[in-house]
């Protein structure tokens, strides 16, 4: 599917609402997403923006609306969740590595067991995005050697390893310090140059208004603005922005 | 105040142990081959040392015993390699080594084929019996533990609500219960002429008694592992299977060693219960060895010989766990 400007559209969701008991966390969300795009998503904390992300690879379920990730509908039928799932790369906020497992053992797994790739290849696979993600030489180390910044740049690497066509960040740096947060961003930001599909929900205005082709802010399940970072930053429409906005940026500048 | 507790407990071992070193080795009889050796007015290990094939092989036929023994040397070289070359723990590894070995000592015990006499399980007895049952009942409950574990944290109603019944059922009822209803009572309710091997129920019995335990020791295990873990690895595409055999049960497993290993110990002492519906293990036959009117009264080293036995057995399989415990407890 193409939209009026020619790029492909990697996810279109429509109409979605999501009900966590009586609380509605996500209000008639409507999203598109072409490929190449990179977006950024912010909001108080509470206003639905990590579980929206986290409907495009089924984590969350929707209750209303369609979701359709590079031409799969997300639904019931497991076969479909799997196939978008192997498209879709994610990064947590508490990285998830796997700790039980060596770096390498961590990157190698998915590959291996989902993409069925030989060992060797997926070893290669895996060194070479270890490599751009500069953490090459910690291959045999465990995660709990690593410190913070290091194991989400790990965690990045493992996504990268299945080759997704999309990559979702929740909130990837909320939970370092903050010394360890630029070589995340870092990263981050040379995957974006590579021109992947990214969609972040972050508070890291810099990182947004650096990379973002588009920024939305959420309140209270909706998406309330969307807009280029220019004009999120320079003329935010609605008052939550505006103030939302004055508070993380008044924060920032202290720090 | 900890002063005179530590008195207390010198002057109470000072009570005990001299006597009872006294009675088991400086006053004891080790050598000959009836009652009337024992003159020391010890401890009398004649019985022990006289009785002692009996004790390890049951009644299992003396020119056949060669079979037990090549049984215990394979399960030893096997371990000995295992540890020394380090062979990754690896699900298919040890599943393969498992059932293979399983299938060799059955064929070397019960016989009948490749030229082996058979022999009947009415002949087996006491030690090998009792790690017969014990070795069965670890090595089956186990697995059988691992999937309703999962089962009961299953999203699907009706297979957590199975799974739910039989935990619960089997653990409300007392192993004896059990033993006797498989039995006793199983072959009222088996048609005519259909009857099974008493060894094998027992068996059953066990494993599904302990699969129970097991159930609700692993489950402690599923309950230690963050979200995030699960999350992590539904991310990546893994599916369902894979993401517990890769990412979920190994790092559970390794939670409740200690937990499993309990379940164990308590299976491997529990063995002794099989006494009750005429199996002969190790206690049963030590029981049987001194209400023999040639060694009446020697009960005592009887109790202690199979006390230490069990306790030798409970203590190696104790400090193995604590082993592994350490060699699994990289990048921690």
């Amino acid at each position: 599917m193409e939209d009026r400007i020619g790029k492909k559209v990697v996810i279109d969701m429509r109409g979605i609402n999501k009900w966590f008991g009586s609380l509605h966390v996500l209000n008639d969300i409507n999203l598109l997403v072409r490929a190449g795009e990179r977006i950024v998503i912010c909001g108080p904390s509470g206003s639905g923006k990590s579980t929206l992300i986290r409907c495009i690879n089924r984590l969350e379920e929707h209750q209303q609306g369609r979701i359709i990730v590079d031409g799969t509908e997300l639904s019931d039928d497991l076969k479909n969740i799997e196939q978008v799932r192997r498209e879709v790369g994610m990064v947590f906020q508490q990285f998830n590595l796997f700790p039980h497992l060596t770096v390498l053992e961590n990157c190698v797994l998915a590959p291996l067991w989902v993409r069925k790739l030989s060992r060797k290849d997926a070893e290669e696979t895996a060194m070479q995005y270890l490599e751009r993600v500069h953490i090459s030489e910690q291959a045999k180390k465990y995660p709990a050697q690593l410190s913070g910044g290091q194991q989400q740049r790990v965690a990045i690497a493992r996504s990268l390893c299945m080759h997704p066509k999309i990559m979702l960040f929740d909130e990837p740096t909320s939970a370092l310090d903050p010394e360890m947060i630029k070589e995340v961003l870092d990263v981050m930001i040379e995957l974006a140059e590579d021109g992947m599909t990214m969609l972040c929900v972050t508070h890291e205005m810099g990182f947004a208004r650096k990379v973002a082709d588009r920024i939305m802010f959420m309140d209270g399940g909706r998406i309330i603005e969307e807009s280029n970072p220019r004009d999120f930053f320079e003329n935010p429409r609605s008052e939550r922005t505006k103030m939302f906005l004055s508070r993380i940026l008044s924060s920032e500048k202290l720090c | 105040m900890s002063t005179v507790l530590t008195l207390l407990a010198v002057y109470f071992l000072y009570l005990v142990v001299p006597p009872l070193v006294k009675w088991a080795f400086i006053d004891a009889d080790w050598t000959g081959t009836s009652r009337q050796d024992c003159t020391g007015g010890g401890a009398c290990w004649v019985f022990i040392t006289v009785r002692f094939n009996q004790f390890i092989y049951g009644f299992y036929p003396a020119g056949q015993q060669w079979r037990v023994n090549l049984a215990v040397i394979l399960l030893a070289v096997m371990l000995v390699t295992l540890y020394f070359k380090r062979v990754s723990l690896k699900f298919q590894v040890v599943t393969v080594i498992a059932l293979t070995y399983s299938l060799i000592v059955y064929i070397l015990l019960v016989g009948g084929v490749l030229g082996l006499v058979p022999v009947d399980t009415s002949l087996w007895g006491g030690l090998m019996l009792t790690l017969i049952i014990a070795g069965t009942g670890i090595a089956v409950s186990l697995p059988i533990g691992i999937l309703l574990a999962l089962g009961r944290r299953s999203e699907m109603p009706v297979v957590r609500a199975l799974c739910v019944a039989f935990i619960e059922i089997w653990r409300g009822v007392p192993l004896i219960t059990v033993l006797f209803m498989g039995s006793v009572m199983l072959p009222l309710f088996l048609p005519e002429g259909m009857n099974f091997n008493k060894l094998l129920r027992a068996l059953i019995g066990i494993v599904l008694f302990q699969s129970a335990y097991m159930a609700e020791v692993v489950r402690g295990g599923l309950q230690g592992i963050p979200r995030g873990q699960y999350e992590a690895a539904d991310a990546l595409g893994l599916g369902y299977w894979k993401s517990m055999r890769l990412i979920v049960l190994p790092q559970a497993l390794k939670l409740v060693i200690p937990g499993i290993v309990n379940t164990f110990i308590a299976l491997l002492k529990d063995t002794s219960l099989v006494l009750i519906i005429g199996l002969l293990d190790l206690l049963a036959i030590v029981q049987a060895a001194f209400t023999d009117p040639d060694w009446l009264g020697y009960a005592v080293e009887g109790y202690v010989f199979a006390g230490f036995v069990f306790w030798l057995f409970c203590f190696s399989i104790s400090q193995y766990s604590r082993y592994l415990e350490r060699r699994l407890s990289v990048g921690r």
